[in-house]
C-alpha cells in the first residue's frame, strides 16, 4: 500500500517526454497497471515521468485506419461509435476491463505496455492486426501487435521508448468478437478468445483468432485459423478449430493454482466456439 | 401501543453517521505527534531467525526506533479457552518471534517512523537471516510421525486430542447398521476479510500510568485484560476503546500481538503509536477460520433412519494458539452432531494440530458450520446410498416439534423448535416437488439442474457462564446493561458487548422502548469503550441480542416497576391500580389522571416527592447470565445450474426459511441472513486460502482470495417461523450465524446433486470451475 | 511537490510527497477519512471517489495525477445538509452493516445512476463487480440502487 519513494515529473509533449526519462524511469499514464505493482512494491521506478496530459497521446481518429492515442481510456475506447463500429470486439474487450473506475483511468498505452497476458484488449489487438506506434530518441517505429508481446510482462519496448498509439485496420466489414472466461476474483481473462471473421455468404473466408488468459501473452492460434477459414463455421469446423487453439497455444499456457494451464488449455476451446458463435 | 415498535423493521439508528463517512473508524483517528508502526514480517512459513540488523532502517529518514523480539519485555500472547480432558499444550506465544518463526507473517521486528511509507521503507531495510526449516501446512500430515515439529513442548505437533462421547457405544451402532456412508471431508482454509483490516492506536500518560488503546475489537472489555496481562499494567489503568468497527466475523475477537506491541511502544517511547494492517498483511496475520481435514462416516437403516454419527477431525491451529482456538473445533464443533435430528449416537475426535500456517481461531459460525456441513453432507450419501429423495430421508429423521426443551445424544438441551414447520414451508416456497420434474425435463435435455437442502439448527447466545467454565472459556459470558435515563427523560444505553455492524444500537433501543414506552429516538445505545460502559464479554456467537437484549429488556422491566410504584405514589394511587399503555401510567378508571415515563422519570430525579423506601434517580442496570444457550433452526434451498462445459456453477435461487423467536427487527435479521448466506455459499462456491506446501500464501490478496460478488447471487427468498426460547424473557434467539451454517452444504448439496447423472460423488471445496470441471471429465473415464 | 486540488469544491493547497497515494492525501492530509481503504490491490472499491465526475479508485491514483482536478468524496456528496438520493437508499434499504464499504458503495452507486438511469438488477450487480461487501450480502445493495436508478427513470 506505500509505493517506494521516486522521483516524478510531468511532460507537456512526446519530446520533453523522451528527454526526461532516464534508464531506471518509467512512463506513467493512468497508473492502473504501474501503481498496483508499486504499492505491493513488486516494482520501484526511480523516476515517474507523466505522459497523461500530452494532448498528442490522447483521442480516437477513424480515418481510413483506427488510430487510438496512447492515453486513451479504456472507458472511451469501449464507448467510442468509432471502434464500436471499425473495431467492435476491441470496444468489447475494452468495456471488460477492471471495473468502470479502472476503465475510467487505465490507459490502452499502459496496458499494453505493462503487457499482463490475463487483460483483455492485447488479445483483439493481435487477433485484429493492430500495430503498435512507438516514438523513442532514436525516432519512431511501428511494431506489429503479435510481435510486439514478447513474453510474460515482457514487450518488444527498448528501454526509454513511448509507446504514442496503437492503429488498427478498419474491421467494420468483419465480424469480430472478443468472449472472456473472467477469474472470479480478480476479474482478468481465465482465458479470453478474440476472433475477426470474414465472410462470404455463409462461408468464411478468413479467421483471425488471438488467445489470451490461458497463456502468458496473447497468442495468434494459426491452427484454429485454418479450421475456420473456408468452412461455413458448422459445428464440425467449430470443433476441428477448437481442438486445433489448445494446439496453438500449447508452447505458451499459463495459469494459477486455482485455475491451472490444463483446464485454461481446455476452456480456450470451449471459448473458442462461443467467441465464434458471438461473432456470426 | 398502534404500531408496536418491536417486530417494525424501522431504519437503522446507526446509520446517518455511516452513509455520510462521518462515522470513525480507528484508522480515521488522529493523535498529534502520532509515530506509525510497521511490522517486519517473516516471509519463510519455518526457520530460525539467525540475525537481525536494523542498523540501516534505524538511520533512515523518520525512523525513531526499531525493535526486535529479545527488546520487548511483554508477557505471551494467552490462550483463553483451556479445554479440559484433552490433554491442551498452550506454546508460548511471544508478540515478537523469538529465535524462530513459525508462519509467513510472523513478526520479528518493529519499526516506529513519523509516516507510514517512512515505517514500510524502513521495515523492508531490516535485514533479518533466517534458516528455512521444512514447514507443514496440511493437518492431517501435521500430525503424522515424522512431521517438521513447530514447537518443541507440542509433542507430535499435537496441541489436544478431545473425544468426550463413548466410543464403545458408537462403535456398536455403526456395525449393526444396514448402512455406512463414510467421506473425507475438507474444510478449506477461510479469510474472514472484515472490509476494514485491523487497526490499533496506544497512548500512555506515564504520570498516571494510564493508557489508552483504540482498536478494532469485537470485545474491548476482554481486550482490556488481555493487554493488562501482557503488559503488567493495572487493569484499571487500561482503557479499550472499540470505535466504530468495520466488521469482524470472529477475525476481532482475539487479542493479536500487534495489538500489545503499540501498547508496549506507546509505553516504552511516551508517544502514540498507530498501526493499521494492509489486505495482503491482513490475510498473512489476521485469524483465519475452519481448516478441517475430517473423516466423517454416517449409520442408517436402510428405511433412512439415521443411528449413528461418528467423525475424526483433524483441526489445523496454525503456528500458534490463538485466543479461543481450542474450543472451536471442539466444544462449538463435536456437541453439534445432532443437529435437528433424531440421531442418538454421535462421536467426535477432535485433534487440534500445529502447522505453519497463520492461526485459525473463531470465523463466523465458528464449528457449527463444520459440523451442520459434515452432517448434511452424510444425510445426503444416504440417500443416494439407499436410493430415497434426500429431502424424504430429512423430513423422516427431524425432531418432531417441541416447546420447552429437548435433551440430545451429544448432551446439550436444545430450547425450542418446530423444526418440520419450517421444513415444509421451505419446500414449499421452493417447489420442491415441481423441482424435481423440472429437472429431469432439463437433464433429458443436456442441461445439469441441482437441488440442495438443509434442515439446521445451532447452538448461540452463548452462552451460560457455568457451563462455560465446565467447558474451560477462561471468561465468563454473561452481559451486563445500564438503563439510564435522564432527567429530561432521554434514554442512554450502557452495554458492555460490542456491536461492529450488526445493527444493536437500533435492536436493542427497540427493546428498551418496546418495554419502557420511550420513542425509539430518544434512545441511544452505547458500546465500545471501556470506561464508559459495564462490563461485557462482547459480540460474537450470535449473543449480543439473546443476552444483552435480555440484560436490556431486565433492566428496563425494573425501571418500570420502579416508575409504576412512584406514579401511583404521585397520583395518589395503588400500585396494582395503575395501568401501562404506550409510556403513559394511569389510574384504573380515572383516564384523565396520567403520568407519562417522561414525567416519572423527572420527578425521579427531583426526588421531592419520592415514596417511603424508594431511592432516588432512575436508572438500572442488570447482569444477565442466560440459563441455557438458544436455538435458532430453520431450512435453506438453493437451485443451481452447472455448465458440464466449464464446470461453472450458476446460482439461481435461494430460499431461507429461518428461524430466531420474534423477530425485533425484520429487516435487520434479514440483512444477517443475507450477509451470512453470501458468506456460507461462497465457501462452497469460491473462497479458499491456499498454501503452497513451503508455507507461502498463494491467496496472499483479494486478486486471488475470491471474495463474493454481487453479480453472484440472486436475490433472496427469505421465509420465517417464530418459535420463540422459552428460557429467554422476550423470546428471541440469535441470527447472526444461521446464514453462514446453514448455506455451505445447500449449495455444496446442490451441485453435487446436479452433477449426480454424471457420476460426481465429492469435490473438494470451494467448488471453482476448474474443479468441477475436473470431476467431470473424472467420472466420465 | 506542490497540488492544487479542488475537493468538494474547495480548492486544496498542499507539498505532498510525490508518492503519495490520492487516497491517503484525502485521508491524511485533509483528513477526509470518510473515504476507506479496504484492500491494496485495486479490488474493493472503498476507496472511490469521484474524479471530475468520473468514478475512481482513489488508491490507484497518485496525488500529483489529481492536481487541478476535481475530487468528489462522500462528505461532499450530501448538498446543502440534504442527504443525496443513494444516501437516502442505502438507509431506508438497509443497504449497510458495518458501514465500512458504504461510501465506496454510494460514491459509485450514485455515478452509475447518473450515467444509467433506469439500470436494471443485473446491470447493477454486474458494476458492482468493482466494490466489495462482507456484511450485506448486497441484496438490500442492490435494492437501494434499483430504487434510485428506477426513480432516475421515472418520467
Amino acid at each position: 500500500m506505500w509505493p517506494n519513494k521516486f522521483e516524478y515529473a510531468r511532460a507537456g509533449s512526446v519530446d520533453e517526454a523522451l528527454a526526461m526519462i532516464s534508464d531506471d524511469g518509467k512512463f506513467l499514464a493512468g497508473g492502473h497497471s504501474l501503481l498496483p505493482v508499486m504499492k505491493l512494491r513488486l516494482d520501484a521506478p526511480a523516476h515517474l515521468v507523466d505522459i497523461n496530459r500530452i494532448e498528442s497521446l490522447s483521442g480516437i481518429s477513424a480515418n481510413g485506419d483506427l488510430t487510438i492515442g496512447a492515453t486513451t481510456t479504456h472507458a472511451e475506447i469501449a464507448g467510442s461509435a468509432a471502434v464500436q463500429s471499425m473495431c467492435a470486439a476491441l470496444a468489447s474487450a475494452c468495456g471488460q476491463v477492471g471495473d468502470q473506475a479502472v476503465r475510467n483511468f487505465g490507459t490502452i498505452g499502459g496496458n499494453i505496455a505493462h503487457a499482463d497476458p490475463a487483460s483483455d484488449p492485447p488479445t483483439v489487438l493481435v487477433a485484429c492486426g493492430a500495430t503498435v506506434n512507438i516514438q523513442g530518441a532514436a525516432g519512431a517505429r511501428s511494431v506489429g501487435a503479435e510481435d510486439f508481446f514478447v513474453d510474460l510482462f515482457e514487450t518488444a519496448l527498448d528501454d526509454g521508448e513511448l509507446i504514442t498509439s496503437v492503429s488498427l485496420p478498419n474491421c467494420s466489414d468483419c465480424q469480430c468478437a472478443y468472449v472472456k472466461f473472467p477469474h472470479p476474483a480478480s476479474r482478468y481473462a481465465i482465458v479470453g478468445v478474440a476472433v475477426c471473421l470474414k465472410m462470404d455468404g455463409d462461408t468464411c473466408t478468413q479467421a483471425d483468432v488471438a488467445v489470451g488468459g490461458a497463456t502468458v501473452k496473447a497468442v495468434k492460434c494459426a491452427g484454429a485459423e485454418a479450421a475456420l477459414a473456408g468452412s461455413a463455421l458448422d459445428d464440425a469446423a467449430l470443433e476441428a478449430a477448437a481442438a486445433a487453439v489448445k494446439a496453438d497455444i500449447a508452447d505458451w499456457l499459463a495459469g494459477d493454482i486455482a485455475y491451472p494451464e490444463s483446464y485454461r488449455q481446455q476452456m480456450a476451446g470451449v471459448f473458442l466456439k462461443r467467441a465464434v458463435r458471438a461473432a456470426s | 401501543m398502534s404500531t408496536r415498535i418491536f417486530g417494525s423493521g424501522i431504519k437503522r439508528r446507526e446509520d446517518p453517521r455511516l452513509i455520510t463517512g462521518e462515522a470513525r473508524y480507528t484508522d480515521d483517528i488522529k493523535l498529534p505527534g502520532v509515530l506509525h508502526m510497521a511490522v517486519v514480517r517473516s516471509p519463510y512459513a519455518h526457520a530460525n531467525i539467525v540475525s537481525i540488523d536494523s542498523a540501516a532502517a534505524e538511520a533512515m529518514d523518520g525512523v525513531v526506533a526499531v525493535f526486535t523480539g529479545d527488546d520487548i519485555d511483554l508477557a505471551g500472547m494467552p490462550t483463553a479457552w483451556l479445554i479440559p480432558d484433552s490433554d491442551l499444550k498452550t506454546p508460548e506465544h511471544p508478540a515478537l518471534a523469538k529465535g524462530k518463526v513459525r508462519y509467513v507473517g510472523d513478526g520479528v521486528a518493529i519499526v516506529l517512523a513519523d509516516d507510514r511509507y517512512r515505517a514500510q521503507d524502513a521495515a523492508d531495510a531490516v535485514v533479518v537471516d533466517y534458516e528455512e526449516l521444512p514447514a507443514v501446512i496440511d493437518p492431517e500430515a501435521a500430525a503424522q510421525a515424522g512431521a517438521p515439529l513447530i514447537h518443541d513442548d507440542v509433542e507430535g505437533n499435537i496441541a489436544f486430542r478431545w473425544a468426550p462421547f463413548d466410543k464403545e457405544a458408537s462403535d456398536a451402532v455403526f456395525e449393526a447398521a444396514d448402512v455406512v456412508v463414510s467421506e473425507r471431508i475438507l474444510q478449506q482454509r477461510l479469510l474472514p476479510t472484515a472490509m476494514e483490516t485491523r487497526a490499533a492506536m496506544a497512548q500512555y500518560n506515564a504520570a498516571t500510568q494510564e493508557l489508552t488503546l483504540w482498536c478494532t475489537s469485537q470485545n474491548p472489555h476482554i481486550h482490556r485484560f488481555i493487554i493488562s496481562a501482557v503488559t503488567g499494567l493495572n487493569e484499571n489503568k487500561v482503557r479499550v476503546i472499540a470505535p466504530e468497527v468495520g466488521g469482524g466475523f470472529g477475525s476481532k475477537i482475539p487479542c493479536y500481538p500487534d495489538e500489545a506491541l503499540v501498547s508496549w511502544a506507546a509505553m516504552k517511547l511516551g508517544v502514540p503509536v498507530k498501526w493499521a494492517e494492509t489486505r495482503s498483511e491482513n490475510y498473512q496475520v489476521t485469524i483465519h477460520g475452519r481448516d478441517h481435514v475430517q473423516h466423517v462416516q454416517m449409520a442408517a437403516s436402510s428405511e433412512g433412519k439415521i443411528l449413528g454419527v461418528r467423525a475424526t477431525v483433524y483441526a489445523g491451529m496454525g503456528g500458534y494458539l490463538s485466543t479461543a482456538a481450542p474450543g472451536i473445533p471442539t466444544i462449538l464443533h463435536g456437541l453439534l452432531y445432532v443437529g435437528p435430528y433424531t440421531i442418538d449416537s454421535v462421536y467426535c475426535e477432535s485433534i487440534g494440530v500445529m502447522t505453519n500456517g497463520a492461526p485459525t481461531d473463531a470465523y463466523r459460525g465458528a464449528g457449527r458450520p463444520e459440523a451442520t456441513f459434515l452432517l448434511e453432507r452424510m444425510v445426503d450419501n444416504v440417500a443416494r446410498e439407499i436410493g430415497m429423495d434426500p429431502a424424504e430421508v430429512r423430513r423422516k429423521n427431524l425432531i418432531p416439534a417441541f416447546e420447552d426443551g429437548y435433551d440430545v445424544a451429544a448432551g446439550l438441551t436444545y430450547d425450542s423448535g418446530d423444526y418440520p414447520a419450517a421444513f415444509e414451508k421451505a419446500l414449499n416456497m421452493a417447489g420442491y416437488d415441481d423441482f424435481r420434474q423440472a429437472q429431469a425435463e432439463a437433464l433429458a435435455a443436456g442441461r445439469y439442474l441441482g437441488i440442495g437442502v438443509t434442515a439446521y439448527t445451532e447452538m448461540c447466545g452463548l452462552g451460560p457462564s457455568q457451563v462455560a467454565g465446565a467447558v474451560g472459556f477462561q471468561g465468563g459470558l454473561w452481559e451486563s446493561a445500564t438503563v439510564r435515563v435522564t432527567p429530561t427523560g432521554k434514554v442512554q444505553a450502557l452495554i458492555g458487548a460490542s456491536p461492529h455492524g450488526q445493527g444493536s444500537e437500533t435492536t436493542l433501543a427497540q427493546i428498551i422502548a418496546e418495554e419502557l414506552g420511550f420513542p425509539v429516538e430518544d434512545i441511544e445505545v452505547v458500546h465500545g469503550d471501556t470506561t464508559e460502559t459495564p462490563m461485557g464479554w462482547g459480540t460474537y456467537g450470535s449473543r449480543t441480542t439473546p443476552v444483552t437484549g435480555a440484560a436490556l429488556a431486565k433492566a428496563s422491566q425494573k425501571l418500570k416497576d420502579k416508575a409504576r410504584a412512584l406514579a401511583a405514589h404521585l397520583m395518589e394511587a395503588s400500585v396494582d391500580d395503575i395501568e401501562y399503555a404506550d409510556g403513559s401510567f394511569s389510574v384504573k378508571g380515572s383516564p384523565d389522571q396520567a403520568q407519562s415515563i417522561q414525567e416519572v422519570a423527572l420527578m425521579a430525579h427531583l426526588a421531592w416527592n419520592m415514596p417511603e423506601g424508594m431511592d432516588p434517580g432512575f436508572e438500572e442496570s442488570q447482569f444477565y447470565d442466560p440459563p441455557n444457550f438458544v436455538y435458532p433452526f430453520g431450512t435453506h434451498i438453493a437451485i443451481v445450474e452447472v455448465d458440464a462445459a466449464t464446470g461453472v456453477i450458476d446460482l439461481q435461487r435461494y430460499i431461507a426459511v429461518d428461524d430466531c423467536g420474534p423477530q425485533i427487527n425484520p429487516e435487520i435479521v434479514a440483512g444477517q441472513i443475507h450477509g451470512g448466506v453470501v458468506q456460507g455459499v461462497a465457501q462452497a462456491l469460491c473462497e479458499g486460502a491456499i498454501y503452497s506446501d513451503d508455507g507461502q500464501l498463494l491467496t496472499g490478496t483479494m486478486q486471488d482470495y475470491c471474495m463474493p460478488k454481487a453479480d453472484m447471487f440472486p436475490n433472496f427468498e427469505l421465509g420465517e417461523t417464530v418459535t420463540p426460547s422459552p428460557h429467554h424473557p422476550i423470546g428471541v434467539k440469535g441470527v447472526g450465524e444461521t446464514g453462514t451454517i446453514a448455506s455451505t452444504p445447500t449449495v455444496y448439496n446442490a451441485v453435487l446433486d446436479a452433477l449426480a447423472p454424471l457420476g460426481v460423488e465429492q469435490i473438494d471445496m470451494p467448488l471453482t470451475s476448474a474443479k468441477v470441471w475436473g470431476a467431470i471429465q473424472a467420472a466420465r473415464q | 511537490m506542490q497540488v492544487s486540488i479542488t475537493v468538494n469544491g474547495v480548492e486544496r493547497q498542499a507539498d505532498v510527497d510525490p508518492r503519495t497515494l490520492l487516497v491517503h492525501f484525502l485521508r491524511e492530509t485533509l483528513d477526509l477519512t470518510g473515504t476507506k481503504i479496504g484492500c491494496d490491490t485495486s479490488q474493493c472499491g472503498a476507496c472511490t471517489v469521484h474524479l471530475d465526475g468520473k468514478v475512481l479508485k482513489s488508491c490507484t491514483l497518485l496525488a500529483v495525477q489529481a492536481d487541478g482536478c476535481e475530487v468528489g468524496t462522500i462528505e461532499g456528496l450530501a448538498a446543502g445538509g440534504e442527504h443525496h438520493p443513494m444516501q437516502s437508499a442505502f438507509w431506508e434499504n438497509h443497504g449497510l452493516q458495518c458501514g465500512y464499504c458504504t461510501p465506496g458503495m454510494i460514491m459509485a452507486s450514485a455515478a452509475f445512476v447518473r450515467d444509467n438511469p433506469g439500470a436494471s438488477e443485473a446491470e447493477i450487480r454486474h458494476y458492482l463487480e468493482g466494490n466489495i461487501c462482507r456484511c450485506t450480502g448486497y441484496h438490500n445493495i442492490v435494492k437501494a440502487v434499483k430504487q434510485v436508478a428506477d426513480a432516475a427513470a421515472a418520467p
